[in-house]
Protein backbone atom coordinates (compact mmCIF):
# COMPACT_ATOMS: atom_id res chain seq x y z
CA UNK A 1 0.00 0.00 0.00
CA UNK A 2 1.41 3.37 -0.99
CA UNK A 3 0.60 6.46 1.03
CA UNK A 4 -0.44 9.68 -0.73
CA UNK A 5 2.43 11.97 -1.67
CA UNK A 6 3.13 15.53 -0.51
CA UNK A 7 5.54 18.03 -2.02
CA UNK A 8 7.83 20.12 0.19
CA UNK A 9 7.45 23.90 0.44
CA UNK A 10 10.12 26.49 1.06
CA UNK A 11 10.11 29.24 3.66
CA UNK A 12 8.67 32.45 2.30
CA UNK A 13 10.52 35.75 2.44
CA UNK A 14 10.82 37.00 5.98
CA UNK A 15 8.98 40.12 4.95
CA UNK A 16 5.94 38.05 4.10
CA UNK A 17 5.62 36.79 7.63
CA UNK A 18 3.15 38.23 10.00
CA UNK A 19 5.17 40.33 12.42
CA UNK A 20 5.40 38.95 15.91
CA UNK A 21 3.04 40.64 18.27
CA UNK A 22 1.55 42.69 15.50
CA UNK A 23 -0.71 45.31 16.97
CA UNK A 24 -3.82 43.31 17.27
CA UNK A 25 -5.79 44.58 14.34
CA UNK A 26 -9.07 43.65 15.93
CA UNK A 27 -10.64 45.66 13.21
CA UNK A 28 -12.77 43.57 10.93
CA UNK A 29 -10.09 44.14 8.30
CA UNK A 30 -7.44 42.27 10.24
CA UNK A 31 -7.82 39.03 8.25
CA UNK A 32 -6.27 40.73 5.24
CA UNK A 33 -2.87 40.25 6.78
CA UNK A 34 -3.52 36.56 6.38
CA UNK A 35 -3.60 37.13 2.66
CA UNK A 36 0.04 38.14 2.67
CA UNK A 37 1.20 34.59 2.99
CA UNK A 38 -1.76 32.90 1.36
CA UNK A 39 -0.28 33.34 -2.09
CA UNK A 40 -1.08 30.88 -4.78
CA UNK A 41 -1.95 28.29 -2.21
CA UNK A 42 -5.00 30.11 -1.06
CA UNK A 43 -8.06 28.23 -2.09
CA UNK A 44 -11.13 29.83 -3.51
CA UNK A 45 -12.93 28.96 -0.32
CA UNK A 46 -10.43 30.94 1.72
CA UNK A 47 -10.60 34.06 -0.37
CA UNK A 48 -14.35 34.10 -0.67
CA UNK A 49 -15.13 33.21 2.89
CA UNK A 50 -12.27 34.94 4.63
CA UNK A 51 -13.37 34.99 8.26
CA UNK A 52 -13.41 38.12 10.30
CA UNK A 53 -12.97 38.43 14.00
CA UNK A 54 -16.14 39.43 15.75
CA UNK A 55 -15.77 41.43 18.89
CA UNK A 56 -17.89 43.14 21.42
CA UNK A 57 -17.46 44.84 24.78
CA UNK A 58 -14.87 47.23 23.36
CA UNK A 59 -16.65 50.42 24.28
CA UNK A 60 -13.73 52.05 26.03
CA UNK A 61 -10.96 50.95 23.74
CA UNK A 62 -10.20 52.62 20.48
CA UNK A 63 -9.21 50.45 17.59
CA UNK A 64 -5.47 49.88 17.45
CA UNK A 65 -4.87 50.88 21.03
CA UNK A 66 -5.19 47.37 22.29
CA UNK A 67 -2.39 46.02 24.41
CA UNK A 68 -0.21 43.43 22.74
CA UNK A 69 -1.28 40.33 24.58
CA UNK A 70 -0.36 36.78 23.77
CA UNK A 71 -2.43 33.73 24.70
CA UNK A 72 0.20 32.93 27.30
CA UNK A 73 0.88 36.40 28.68
CA UNK A 74 0.53 35.95 32.44
CA UNK A 75 -1.81 38.41 34.12
CA UNK A 76 -1.59 39.31 37.81
CA UNK A 77 -3.96 41.58 39.68
CA UNK A 78 -2.38 44.64 41.29
CA UNK A 79 -5.42 45.86 43.18
CA UNK A 80 -8.92 44.96 44.19
CA UNK A 81 -11.74 45.87 41.90
CA UNK A 82 -12.90 49.45 42.34
CA UNK A 83 -16.61 49.87 43.04
CA UNK A 84 -17.07 51.23 39.52
CA UNK A 85 -15.66 48.13 37.83
CA UNK A 86 -17.79 46.20 35.38
CA UNK A 87 -18.68 42.65 36.45
CA UNK A 88 -16.29 41.27 33.83
CA UNK A 89 -13.44 43.41 35.14
CA UNK A 90 -14.15 42.36 38.71
CA UNK A 91 -14.10 38.74 37.61
CA UNK A 92 -10.71 39.19 35.94
CA UNK A 93 -9.25 40.81 39.04
CA UNK A 94 -10.64 38.07 41.26
CA UNK A 95 -9.23 35.30 39.03
CA UNK A 96 -5.80 36.90 38.77
CA UNK A 97 -4.93 36.83 42.46
CA UNK A 98 -2.27 34.39 41.31
CA UNK A 99 -0.79 34.60 37.80
CA UNK A 100 -3.11 33.35 35.07
CA UNK A 101 -2.62 33.27 31.30
CA UNK A 102 -4.90 35.17 28.95
CA UNK A 103 -5.98 31.80 27.52
CA UNK A 104 -7.04 30.54 30.95
CA UNK A 105 -8.91 33.78 31.61
CA UNK A 106 -10.74 33.31 28.33
CA UNK A 107 -11.64 29.76 29.32
CA UNK A 108 -12.79 30.49 32.85
CA UNK A 109 -14.71 33.62 31.88
CA UNK A 110 -16.21 31.87 28.87
CA UNK A 111 -15.35 34.91 26.77
CA UNK A 112 -13.62 35.01 23.36
CA UNK A 113 -9.90 35.80 23.33
CA UNK A 114 -10.36 39.21 21.70
CA UNK A 115 -12.93 40.25 24.29
CA UNK A 116 -10.55 39.28 27.09
CA UNK A 117 -7.73 41.28 25.51
CA UNK A 118 -10.05 44.29 25.34
CA UNK A 119 -10.95 43.91 29.00
CA UNK A 120 -7.29 43.52 29.91
CA UNK A 121 -6.29 46.59 27.93
CA UNK A 122 -8.66 48.62 30.08
CA UNK A 123 -7.34 47.06 33.25
CA UNK A 124 -3.72 47.58 32.18
CA UNK A 125 -4.44 51.21 31.37
CA UNK A 126 -6.03 51.63 34.79
CA UNK A 127 -2.96 49.87 36.31
CA UNK A 128 -5.20 47.34 37.99
CA UNK A 129 -3.33 44.39 36.49
CA UNK A 130 0.23 43.61 35.53
CA UNK A 131 1.20 41.61 32.42
CA UNK A 132 4.18 39.25 32.30
CA UNK A 133 5.14 38.81 28.67
CA UNK A 134 5.83 35.35 27.26
CA UNK A 135 9.13 34.15 25.86
CA UNK A 136 8.77 33.81 22.11
CA UNK A 137 10.84 31.99 19.55
CA UNK A 138 12.32 35.13 18.04
CA UNK A 139 14.15 35.64 21.33
CA UNK A 140 15.78 32.26 20.92
CA UNK A 141 18.21 30.64 20.64
CA UNK A 142 18.33 30.58 24.37
CA UNK A 143 19.58 27.10 24.93
CA UNK A 144 19.26 27.36 28.69
CA UNK A 145 15.53 27.96 28.27
CA UNK A 146 15.18 24.90 26.04
CA UNK A 147 17.19 22.85 28.51
CA UNK A 148 14.98 24.02 31.36
CA UNK A 149 11.88 22.89 29.44
CA UNK A 150 13.46 19.52 28.70
CA UNK A 151 14.39 19.07 32.33
CA UNK A 152 10.82 19.94 33.35
CA UNK A 153 9.34 17.46 30.87
CA UNK A 154 11.60 14.69 32.09
CA UNK A 155 10.05 15.01 35.51
CA UNK A 156 6.56 14.28 34.17
CA UNK B 1 -22.38 35.99 24.94
CA UNK B 2 -23.37 34.22 28.07
CA UNK B 3 -21.20 36.01 30.56
CA UNK B 4 -21.94 34.90 34.05
CA UNK B 5 -21.89 37.36 36.91
CA UNK B 6 -18.51 37.71 38.52
CA UNK B 7 -19.68 35.88 41.61
CA UNK B 8 -20.48 32.74 39.69
CA UNK B 9 -17.40 32.52 37.48
CA UNK B 10 -15.58 29.36 38.40
CA UNK B 11 -11.87 29.93 38.47
CA UNK B 12 -9.04 27.44 38.74
CA UNK B 13 -9.16 24.92 41.54
CA UNK B 14 -6.86 25.79 44.43
CA UNK B 15 -4.32 23.19 43.32
CA UNK B 16 -4.34 24.65 39.81
CA UNK B 17 -3.11 28.08 40.87
CA UNK B 18 0.29 29.04 39.51
CA UNK B 19 2.79 30.23 42.12
CA UNK B 20 3.30 33.99 42.41
CA UNK B 21 6.85 33.36 41.22
CA UNK B 22 5.64 32.37 37.73
CA UNK B 23 7.42 34.95 35.58
CA UNK B 24 6.99 33.83 31.99
CA UNK B 25 5.35 31.26 29.80
CA UNK B 26 6.25 29.49 26.58
CA UNK B 27 3.96 27.62 24.24
CA UNK B 28 3.98 24.64 21.92
CA UNK B 29 1.31 24.15 19.30
CA UNK B 30 -0.12 20.74 18.47
CA UNK B 31 -1.70 20.92 15.06
CA UNK B 32 -3.60 18.38 13.05
CA UNK B 33 -6.88 17.49 11.44
CA UNK B 34 -10.19 16.99 13.18
CA UNK B 35 -10.26 13.90 15.37
CA UNK B 36 -6.55 13.15 15.10
CA UNK B 37 -6.05 13.28 18.86
CA UNK B 38 -4.81 16.82 19.58
CA UNK B 39 -6.96 17.24 22.66
CA UNK B 40 -6.13 13.72 23.81
CA UNK B 41 -2.44 14.55 23.64
CA UNK B 42 -2.92 17.87 25.46
CA UNK B 43 -4.94 16.12 28.15
CA UNK B 44 -2.49 13.28 28.67
CA UNK B 45 0.38 15.56 29.67
CA UNK B 46 -1.41 18.59 31.11
CA UNK B 47 -1.33 19.22 34.85
CA UNK B 48 -4.73 20.89 34.61
CA UNK B 49 -7.91 19.56 33.09
CA UNK B 50 -7.74 20.77 29.48
CA UNK B 51 -9.48 24.11 28.99
CA UNK B 52 -10.97 25.69 25.91
CA UNK B 53 -10.37 29.18 24.64
CA UNK B 54 -12.40 30.37 21.76
CA UNK B 55 -12.62 33.16 19.30
CA UNK B 56 -15.73 34.30 17.54
CA UNK B 57 -15.51 35.50 14.00
CA UNK B 58 -17.92 36.59 11.41
CA UNK B 59 -18.12 35.09 8.03
CA UNK B 60 -19.57 36.86 5.05
CA UNK B 61 -22.89 35.24 4.27
CA UNK B 62 -22.94 33.17 1.14
CA UNK B 63 -25.83 32.48 -1.14
CA UNK B 64 -29.12 34.24 -0.96
CA UNK B 65 -29.41 36.93 1.64
CA UNK B 66 -32.79 36.29 3.13
CA UNK B 67 -32.29 38.46 6.16
CA UNK B 68 -34.07 41.38 4.55
CA UNK B 69 -31.47 44.01 5.11
CA UNK B 70 -30.11 42.80 8.37
CA UNK B 71 -26.44 41.99 8.49
CA UNK B 72 -25.81 38.97 6.33
CA UNK B 73 -22.87 37.79 8.35
CA UNK B 74 -22.95 34.73 10.51
CA UNK B 75 -20.90 34.22 13.63
CA UNK B 76 -18.65 31.19 13.85
CA UNK B 77 -16.81 30.09 16.92
CA UNK B 78 -13.40 28.53 16.60
CA UNK B 79 -12.26 26.72 19.70
CA UNK B 80 -8.83 25.64 20.81
CA UNK B 81 -8.16 23.24 23.66
CA UNK B 82 -5.09 23.76 25.76
CA UNK B 83 -3.24 22.45 28.76
CA UNK B 84 -0.41 23.49 31.03
CA UNK B 85 2.80 22.07 32.46
CA UNK B 86 4.73 23.91 35.16
CA UNK B 87 8.40 23.66 34.26
CA UNK B 88 9.93 25.52 37.18
CA UNK B 89 8.65 27.91 39.80
CA UNK B 90 9.26 30.67 37.25
CA UNK B 91 8.50 29.06 33.90
CA UNK B 92 5.24 27.61 32.57
CA UNK B 93 4.66 25.65 29.35
CA UNK B 94 1.30 25.81 27.58
CA UNK B 95 0.18 23.34 24.92
CA UNK B 96 -2.41 24.39 22.37
CA UNK B 97 -4.24 22.01 20.10
CA UNK B 98 -5.31 23.94 17.04
CA UNK B 99 -7.30 23.11 13.91
CA UNK B 100 -5.31 22.59 10.76
CA UNK B 101 -6.91 25.31 8.68
CA UNK B 102 -4.58 28.26 8.54
CA UNK B 103 -7.42 30.70 8.00
CA UNK B 104 -8.24 30.32 11.68
CA UNK B 105 -4.73 30.88 12.92
CA UNK B 106 -4.74 34.65 12.66
CA UNK B 107 -7.48 34.76 15.30
CA UNK B 108 -4.89 34.25 17.99
CA UNK B 109 -2.00 36.71 17.90
CA UNK B 110 1.29 35.09 17.04
CA UNK B 111 0.03 31.59 17.77
CA UNK B 112 2.78 30.00 15.70
CA UNK B 113 5.26 32.86 15.51
CA UNK B 114 5.50 33.00 19.27
CA UNK B 115 5.51 29.25 19.83
CA UNK B 116 8.75 27.42 20.53
CA UNK B 117 7.71 24.94 17.87
CA UNK B 118 4.92 22.67 16.72
CA UNK B 119 3.92 19.03 16.78
CA UNK B 120 2.08 17.88 13.66
CA UNK B 121 -0.12 15.00 14.76
CA UNK B 122 -1.13 12.72 11.91
CA UNK B 123 -3.45 9.80 11.32
CA UNK B 124 -2.24 7.49 8.55
CA UNK B 125 -5.85 6.85 7.52
CA UNK B 126 -5.98 10.48 6.43
CA UNK B 127 -2.39 11.37 5.78
CA UNK B 128 -3.24 13.99 3.16
CA UNK B 129 -5.07 16.07 5.76
CA UNK B 130 -1.65 17.00 7.16
CA UNK B 131 -0.10 18.07 3.86
CA UNK B 132 -1.33 21.62 3.90
CA UNK B 133 -0.53 22.13 7.59
CA UNK B 134 3.04 20.93 7.09
CA UNK B 135 3.43 23.19 4.07
CA UNK B 136 2.21 26.21 6.03
CA UNK B 137 4.68 25.54 8.81
CA UNK B 138 7.49 25.23 6.27
CA UNK B 139 6.50 28.52 4.68
CA UNK B 140 6.43 30.29 8.01
CA UNK B 141 9.69 28.75 9.16
CA UNK B 142 8.11 27.21 12.25
CA UNK B 143 10.19 24.25 13.47
CA UNK B 144 8.12 21.10 13.88
CA UNK B 145 8.23 17.37 14.44
CA UNK B 146 5.72 14.82 13.14
CA UNK B 147 3.98 12.39 15.49
CA UNK B 148 1.96 9.53 14.06
CA UNK B 149 -0.93 8.77 16.40
CA UNK B 150 -1.09 5.00 16.33
CA UNK B 151 -4.75 4.14 15.80
CA UNK B 152 -5.33 0.37 15.90
CA UNK B 153 -7.06 0.19 12.53
CA UNK B 154 -4.78 2.66 10.73
CA UNK B 155 -2.42 1.57 7.96
CA UNK B 156 1.08 1.01 9.29
CA UNK B 157 3.77 2.45 7.09
CA UNK B 158 7.45 2.27 7.85
CA UNK B 159 8.71 5.65 9.10
CA UNK B 160 10.88 6.04 6.03
CA UNK B 161 7.87 5.54 3.75
CA UNK B 162 6.09 8.26 5.72
CA UNK B 163 9.12 10.54 5.44
CA UNK B 164 9.10 10.02 1.71
CA UNK B 165 5.33 10.50 1.40
CA UNK B 166 5.48 13.66 3.51
CA UNK B 167 8.59 14.80 1.61
CA UNK B 168 10.36 15.68 4.84
CA UNK B 169 14.12 16.15 5.11
CA UNK B 170 16.14 13.68 7.13
CA UNK B 171 16.64 16.01 10.08
CA UNK B 172 12.96 16.44 10.90
CA UNK B 173 11.97 13.84 13.51
CA UNK B 174 9.06 11.55 12.72
CA UNK B 175 7.84 9.24 15.47
CA UNK B 176 4.95 7.00 16.35
CA UNK B 177 3.02 7.74 19.50
CA UNK B 178 -0.06 6.89 21.49
CA UNK B 179 -1.56 10.26 22.37
CA UNK B 180 -3.60 8.68 25.16
CA UNK B 181 -0.46 7.78 27.08
CA UNK B 182 1.29 10.43 29.11
CA UNK B 183 4.75 8.92 28.66
CA UNK B 184 4.29 8.67 24.91
CA UNK B 185 3.02 12.24 24.56
CA UNK B 186 5.84 13.46 26.77
CA UNK B 187 8.33 11.67 24.50
CA UNK B 188 6.89 13.55 21.52
CA UNK B 189 7.39 16.86 23.33
CA UNK B 190 10.90 15.83 24.34
CA UNK B 191 11.69 14.99 20.73
CA UNK B 192 10.51 18.43 19.68
CA UNK B 193 12.60 20.07 22.40
CA UNK B 194 15.72 18.12 21.42
CA UNK B 195 15.12 19.12 17.80
CA UNK B 196 14.79 22.79 18.80
CA UNK B 197 17.92 22.45 20.88
CA UNK B 198 19.88 21.04 17.93
CA UNK B 199 18.68 23.97 15.79
CA UNK B 200 19.79 26.41 18.48
CA UNK B 201 23.18 24.69 18.73
CA UNK B 202 23.62 24.79 14.96
CA UNK B 203 22.73 28.47 14.70
CA UNK B 204 25.01 29.32 17.61
CA UNK B 205 27.99 27.65 15.95
CA UNK B 206 27.19 29.02 12.49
Amino acid sequence: MTPPQRRRRLPKEASAKIPQQAPEGVSPHAPKEGGAQGGENQTADQTENQPERLFVLTSQVEDGDRASLDLVTLIVARADAPPTAQPEQSAVLRLCGSPLSVAELSAYLNLPFSVVTALLTELLTAELVHARAPIVRSELPDRSLLEAVMHGLQKL
Amino acid sequence: MDFKSSDTVTGPRAEDHLPQTAQAAVKIVIVGGFGVGKTTMVGSVSEIRPLTTEETMTQAGVGVDDNYGSDSKTATTVAMDFGRISITEQLVLYLFGTPGQERFWFLWNGLFEGALGAVVLIDTRRLEVSFDVIGRLEERGVPFVVAVNDFPDAPRYPIEDLRSALDLPEEIPIMKCDARRRASSRDVLMTLMRFLHSIAMASASA
